[in-house]
């Protein structure tokens, strides 16, 4: 896709000035880094990093089967959510393999849905053919969102907005003023550190984005690019669509049972889930530490430690910065699934001894309430 | 950034410099600088044939794998196992940070002088 094609977000200007690496993400120009991925990660988990995210999808459903609807299309029990709490969720296929994995908010009126960049047109397509046989409205907001994590990220945004933090809960939202402009603020995010999302409008993203920079300056806060948005989420073995979930994969096989909620009645793929939670997937998504020396990428094929067939392959790889190790996930058969599992990994022709690990890699540190 | 006057340079970032018969190769500041975080570094054995503009090794960054591609046809002599185990050394890519000795080696096609390899990279950066 060539660059002028891209779309961009409200901070492009911005990114270019602080000299982020653009590449082009999902149809989206996006700082992949600015002054280093590992140094970028690295302040992520002892300070606090700001991330440009605004190229997720964000998606207003409305109306009075709302709920019905977000039931039959969802995989996780949304009459669970009180208002201004969140949940993970994933939107499945008929044949239960994945269209995406998505997080749904229940407002104080109606619903928000948060779904991937690289996903949006076709969530908007199903939920839109889905939404026919329901009494409800959808609406897609194009508009900016950013995420600040790390452990000082309260203590930065605190003095930024009259909402008492503290009392916001992991998995929580409220409208808030930010920097004196409308927001949507939850503690949520992709690194396995404390922090914020802040979804808000266009206008208003390169004042709120600098007002955050200038709280952070000298408090160790960085921009970061979507490298160390990666090798972040890598660590805590959360799954990236395209990677570890895809319209191939079913959320049993892939870790995601716990978001399956068979009891709270009929949902899309809900038969197919069924079937592969009674019978055991035969391949699960595991977490790797390579022994040998190297580096896994993704696509790289898993071998039979015994016999060097392969068996499985890597969805996701990466030296992690936070420990120095190597690591990745990868499917890899039920059997060799166990904790401490002696598997190897092919690369360039060379098979790397591995040992499947349960992630995370490094201590997460959300809020557990 | 420096560009040693004394060095070739190939269009995909590599150095050599010629001792007589024999060749001292590595990668430039400038890839050092592209790469940003080594985290491996794969590279022939003693006694292994390289063929210039052919790949001879691998350096990953935490987000990528780059090939590295031999500005001379012939034998490796020595390899740099300290800058193989301790990626701080290509900090100082022409001195503690080059990576193999070639010997007997002859210099391949289309290498660049400095202030050649200087335009390169001031192009490659836009």
């Amino acid at each position: 896709m060539s660059a002028e094609s891209l779309k961009k977000t409200a901070l492009n200007a911005w990114h270019k000035a602080q000299g982020g690496q653009m590449v082009g993400f999902a149809g989206w120009e996006l700082p992949v880094q600015y002054r280093g991925l590992a140094e970028e990660h690295l302040a992520t988990r002892a300070a606090a990093g700001l991330f440009d995210i605004s190229h997720m999808g964000q998606v207003r459903v409305d109306g009075p089967q709302a709920l019905e609807f977000l039931q039959a299309i969802t995989t996780n029990d949304v009459a669970r959510l009180a208002p201004g709490r969140m949940q993970y969720s994933t939107l499945p296929a008929p044949d239960g393999g994945l269209i995406d994995d998505i997080i749904v908010s229940r407002l104080e009126r109606g619903y928000f849905v948060v779904v991937n960049a690289s996903n949006t047109p076709a969530d908007l397509a199903w939920m839109r053919e889905q939404a026919g046989r329901f009494e409800v409205s959808l609406k897609h907001l194009p508009r900016s969102m950013f995420a600040l994590q790390g452990p000082k990220s309260q203590a930065l945004l605190q003095p930024l907005t009259p909402l008492a933090l503290d009392g916001l809960r992991y998995y929580a939202l409220a409208p808030a003023r930010v920097a004196g402009r409308e927001a949507l603020l939850s503690r949520s995010g992709y690194t396995g550190e404390d922090g914020f999302e802040i979804c808000l409008e266009d206008e208003d993203a390169l004042p709120v984005w600098e007002a955050l920079m200038a709280a952070g300056m000298g408090q160790g806060l960085a921009p970061v690019g979507l490298g160390a948005r990666n090798t972040l989420r890598l660590e805590m073995g959360y799954a990236l669509y395209g990677h570890e979930i895809d319209r191939g994969t079913n959320p049993i096989e892939a870790g995601l049972g716990w978001v399956v909620k068979f009891d709270k009645g009929p949902f899309v793929g809900r038969e197919a889930m069924q079937a592969m939670s009674q019978l055991g997937p035969q391949r699960r998504l595991v977490g790797f530490e390579l022994v040998d020396r190297g580096v896994a990428r993704d696509g790289y094929p898993v071998l039979d430690s015994a016999s060097g067939a392969q068996v499985g392959r890597v969805t996701s790889g990466s030296p992690s910065p936070s420990t120095g190790k190597s690591v990745g996930l990868a499917y890899v058969p039920a059997a060799l699934a166990a904790e401490g599992s002696l598997i190897h990994v092919e690369m360039r022709g060379k098979a790397l001894a591995a040992r499947v690990r349960k992630p995370p890699f490094t201590p997460s540190h959300v809020r557990k309430n | 950034m420096k560009f040693p006057a004394d060095l070739k340079y190939t269009a995909s970032h590599e150095w050599v410099r010629m001792e007589g018969g024999s060749a001292l190769v590595g990668i430039t500041e400038f890839a050092v600088h592209a790469i940003k975080d080594v985290v491996f570094l794969e590279l022939p054995g003693a006694g292994k044939a390289l063929q210039a503009g052919a790949p001879f090794g691998v350096v990953e960054s935490v987000k990528a794998v780059f090939d590295l591609n031999s500005p001379v046809t012939g034998t490796v002599a020595e390899v740099n196992q300290r800058a193989a185990e301790d990626f701080e050394l290509l900090k100082d890519p022409y001195g503690a940070g080059w990576l193999l000795k070639v010997s007997p080696a002859a210099l391949g096609q289309g290498l660049m002088d400095a202030a050649a390899y200087e335009a390169h990279c001031a192009a490659e950066q836009h």
